[in-house]
């Protein structure tokens, strides 16, 4: 933590913050490498054809590419936090694949980007968000948002 | 067909699909008199009862095959309650069908039956931070609409589908519901009214995402041989797929919050299979049945949105990948095209009651395989597919077929 925000209830250990920059934390196998995201919380490799039991904590790619987007125009159920006194606010979503991993995380977008900032094959770069529980108290979580300058998308999505 | 691995489904029975909020053993036990008395078998000669569960109706529903078996009266049958999210009446179906091919039953009663809150589903109560399904409602506030709608934004972005395109399934699927007497949706709409309905989770709109509803539905299989006898062996499954996917998973499929590693690691299990897990569950199924898609005469898919049910059409093999315009726009999956898809109305036209849409599907295709679909009824259809795909890595495909 470097603004003393504590990490959102169950995700302690995914992320890092710091001198290095804010980063998403995978479960790497010490046996094969093989990535988890959230780090597994019980031993075992995502690779059925490793017995690893170990992982250690791997920094992921900051950028990526939009793979997809979408947005909640209504509030989500419980327990999506509902802080004492606001409205629902709709924000938007994205499916980011990683640049090295090629791997697909889900997260919020940054507040204030809507949908028709996005577009599908978009550099998107990862940075600090915030939720704020029901008891209104701030929470770190990840968010996503358009890289500046990033490359315009011109042709057809890569399948 | 004749085939040793094959079972007999010898008598279906729904209850309508609505949203009463009443018990839901009252509309599965009125689907199972339905299903048994279709078959002209009694009560008393059933020999194992499975029940898919419901996790929204307390006890009664994590053992449903019990709470329905004491609605109906004891007779001493054993009972099986499982669950599989979206391919809960599947995975019923699939130990229904296990037990007679093992000869350990010759007559099972599978029923799904469900009484479902309104709104979006949320996950089962308490602070669960080690539940995938609880974290993406509480980091992300990540609905099953909004997983729905990544993949419908992705579709649009690969294969240029448009809004328009989407409506076009409402519109199709709208029109059988309105043909079926279970249906819980039973009005035509057109597309101008799905385009104006609202946005829910960008691109999809509320008439373009399947509802949740209560309903029942209940399949009676028996050996060949059983049936033969009481005459009711004209429709049999032929295969169950229930596969779960293989390392590494591309897509990021609810609840979970990232795919896997597409990169790779060290092993030489990490390239991505040939099939997407979605592909790989009608494949299975084909490929146990010994048909390809080119023998599907029609085919129910699990429309939780309309841009799913144009996915479907490419991942059971319908047409070729980005087809599934053309072959909507065509006419082809309509009633009265070539292989219409989703005759029962669909999801669309029922929204999910969960452990009871595989079996209604089953359902529907037996309606249509014995010529008992009245005004949906599709011509000369002897082979049929449903599949359909759930949280935590589960799907099934079923195929029916005609003696």
């Amino acid at each position: 933590m470097t603004d003393g925000i504590p990490a959102a209830p169950g995700t302690e250990g995914w992320f890092r913050e710091g001198p290095d920059g804010f980063a998403l934390l995978a479960g790497r196998c010490t046996a094969c490498g093989a990535l988890s995201f959230p780090p597994r919380t019980v031993p075992g490799c995502p690779d059925p054809g490793c017995e690893g039991l170990e992982q250690s904590p791997e920094p992921l790619s900051t950028t990526g590419t939009l793979w997809s987007y979408t947005d909640a125009r209504y509030a989500p159920p419980p327990p999506y936090p509902r802080p004492p006194g606001t409205e629902f606010e709709p924000y938007a979503l994205a499916a980011v694949e990683l640049a090295a991993e090629r791997m697909i995380v889900l997260g919020q977008v940054a507040p204030g980007v809507p949908t028709g900032a996005l577009q599908v094959g978009m550099t998107m770069e990862l940075t600090p968000g915030t939720l704020r529980s029901s008891a209104g108290v701030e929470e770190r979580v990840w968010n996503f948002r358009p890289a500046p300058n990033y490359e315009a998308y011109t042709g057809e999505a890569q399948a | 067909m004749s085939r040793t691995d094959s079972v007999a489904v010898a008598g279906v029975g729904m209850h309508p699909w609505g949203a009463w909020g009443k018990p839901f053993i009252g509309y599965g036990s009125a689907a199972a008199r339905a299903a048994l008395a279709d078959a002209g078998i009694g009560w008393r000669d059933v020999q194992l009862v499975v029940g898919g569960e419901t996790i929204r109706n307390g006890y009664p529903g994590f053992v449903a095959g019990s709470a329905l078996s004491q609605a109906l009266g004891w007779h001493g049958a054993p009972v099986a309650s499982c669950y599989a999210a979206c391919a809960t009446g599947a995975q019923a179906l699939s130990t229904a069908r296990a037990h007679i091919l093992a000869g350990l039953a010759d007559v099972v009663l599978v029923v799904g039956a469900d009484t479902t809150p309104k709104g979006f589903f949320a996950p089962v109560g308490g602070e669960r931070p080690d539940d995938p399904d609880w974290l993406r409602f509480r980091l992300l506030g990540a609905t099953n609409p909004a997983y729905f709608g990544l993949y419908a934004r992705r579709r649009m972005a690969l294969r240029g589908s448009t809004e328009a395109d989407f409506a076009a399934v409402k519109v199709k699927n709208a029109r059988a519901g309105a043909l079926n007497p279970n249906a819980r949706f039973r009005a035509e709409v057109d597309a101008e009214t799905v385009l104006n309905s609202p946005m829910v989770s960008d691109p999809l709109r509320l008439l373009q995402i399947c509802a949740t509803s209560d309903g029942a539905a209940a399949v009676v299989l028996t050996s060949e041989d059983y049936a033969r006898r009481l005459n009711k062996d004209a429709v049999r499954i032929r295969a169950v797929s229930a596969p779960t996917p293989t390392y590494p998973r591309t897509v990021p499929d609810f609840p979970y919050l990232a795919s896997d590693s597409m990169a790779s690691n060290s092993t030489a299990t990490a390239a991505p299979a040939t099939r997407t897990f979605r592909e790989s569950l009608a494949h299975a199924a084909y490929e146990a049945a010994g048909i390809g898609p080119e023998d599907v005469d029609l085919a129910e898919v699990y429309d939780l949105t309309t841009a799913m049910e144009l996915d479907w059409y490419e991942e059971i093999g319908l047409c070729a990948p980005g087809d599934a315009e053309k072959l909507l726009h065509e006419g082809a999956t309509a009633l009265g095209g070539r292989v219409p898809v989703n005759t029962s109305g669909g999801l669309s036209s029922f929204g999910e009651a969960i452990p009871a849409q595989a079996i209604a599907q089953v359902c529907e295709l037996t309606w249509q395989l014995r010529g008992d679909a009245g005004a949906r009824q599709v011509e000369r259809a002897r082979v049929g597919v449903a599949v359909n795909q759930g949280l935590f890595g589960h799907g099934s495909a079923i195929v029916v077929g005609r003696k």
